[in-house]
């Protein structure tokens, strides 16, 4: 995520609002934020509203900021906030609760046991096998969907996504097995799918 | 509970994750082996889901800002003047 080149961020100066140096974790950091809101909200418009909040609110409380977690985990967690505060106003019916709540009877067990796993890079990465990996990322419950996006997407550590997050350890692996599960089972079921009208396809060309 | 250690399709489920982030003791690791070895079905669940982590982390995945995002959050965090030096 951090560009391990690029000269660390002085945090003396940036509590100190060096305008030059804001600019620079600003540069820094949006890529993530932006990619966490896309993810989390699932359109471009959320996203950067999620984006502009996360820095206007950092900006705004950055003076405080003890750095008692890492930057990064800071901005990560006031992104979350921001990003569950934006899904609340856009599906007011969605239970902040369950974000919280223990999802311990939430469905583990697997259905699908195709392997596509050997299939070739360029079909997986095809405009068409993104959009599927794109859309089961979607449908994945908001408090799995969160810990997955930080874990699995941007590269946190278990013990920083639950920094960010405000969750255990524990409780930061058992969601994150479970959005993995869940996001296996549905690219699992659109591949067998794929796999049999290519095979219909065959015959018909056959015929 | 005296055999702790005997992986079946359902405990090796609930290892998977830290399986493959590589967190369990080698014993563990061993006997999750022994059981993939011999279950048709795990392996494929090990395999779609190490598959499932790799593709979104590909760089592919990893959509930058686009400028004109870039250029409204830093007008409305005031830093326009620091707006043109993007990669110095
Ligand atoms: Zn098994």
């Amino acid at each position: 995520m951090v560009n391990p080149t690029s000269q660390e961020l002085s945090l003396e100066k940036l509590r100190a609002g060096d305008r030059a140096e804001i600019a620079r974790m600003v540069d820094e950091f949006s890529g993530p934020v932006y990619r966490l809101g896309l993810r989390m909200l699932g359109n471009q418009q959320d996203a950067e509203d999620v984006l502009q909040n996360t820095f206007m609110n950092a900006l705004m409380h950055l003076s405080e900021f003890e750095g008692r977690s890492s930057l990064a985990t800071w901005l990560y967690r006031i992104a979350a906030n921001e990003a569950l505060m934006l899904i609340r106003r856009r599906k007011p019916e969605v239970n902040i609760e369950d974000l919280q709540a223990d999802d311990s009877d939430a469905e583990l067990t697997p259905h699908q046991f195709v392997d596509w796993s050997g299939l070739p890079e360029d079909e997986l990465l095809s405009e068409e096998g993104k959009k599927a990996l794109d859309e089961a990322i979607q449908t994945l419950p908001q408090n799995l969907r969160m810990v997955f996006v930080m874990r699995d997407v941007e590269g946190l550590s278990i013990k920083d996504t639950a920094d960010a997050l405000g969750l255990t350890e524990t409780n930061v692996k058992t969601r994150l097995l479970r959005a993995r599960l869940h996001l296996r089972e549905r690219l699992s079921a659109y591949y067998a799918e794929r796999s049999e009208h290519l095979i219909r396809e065959d015959k018909n060309d056959g015929s | 509970m005296m055999d702790h250690n005997h992986v079946n399709c359902e405990t090796l489920l609930g290892s998977l994750s830290e399986y493959i982030d590589g967190e369990l003791s080698p014993e563990l690791c061993r006997e999750i082996e022994k059981h993939l070895a011999g279950c048709d079905n795990c392996r494929v669940v090990l395999n779609t889901t190490k598959r499932t982590i790799d593709l979104v982390q590909s760089p592919t995945e990893a959509i930058p800002v686009p400028d004109d995002v870039r250029e409204r959050l830093f007008k409305r965090l005031n830093l326009d003047d620091y707006l043109k030096p993007k990669s110095q």
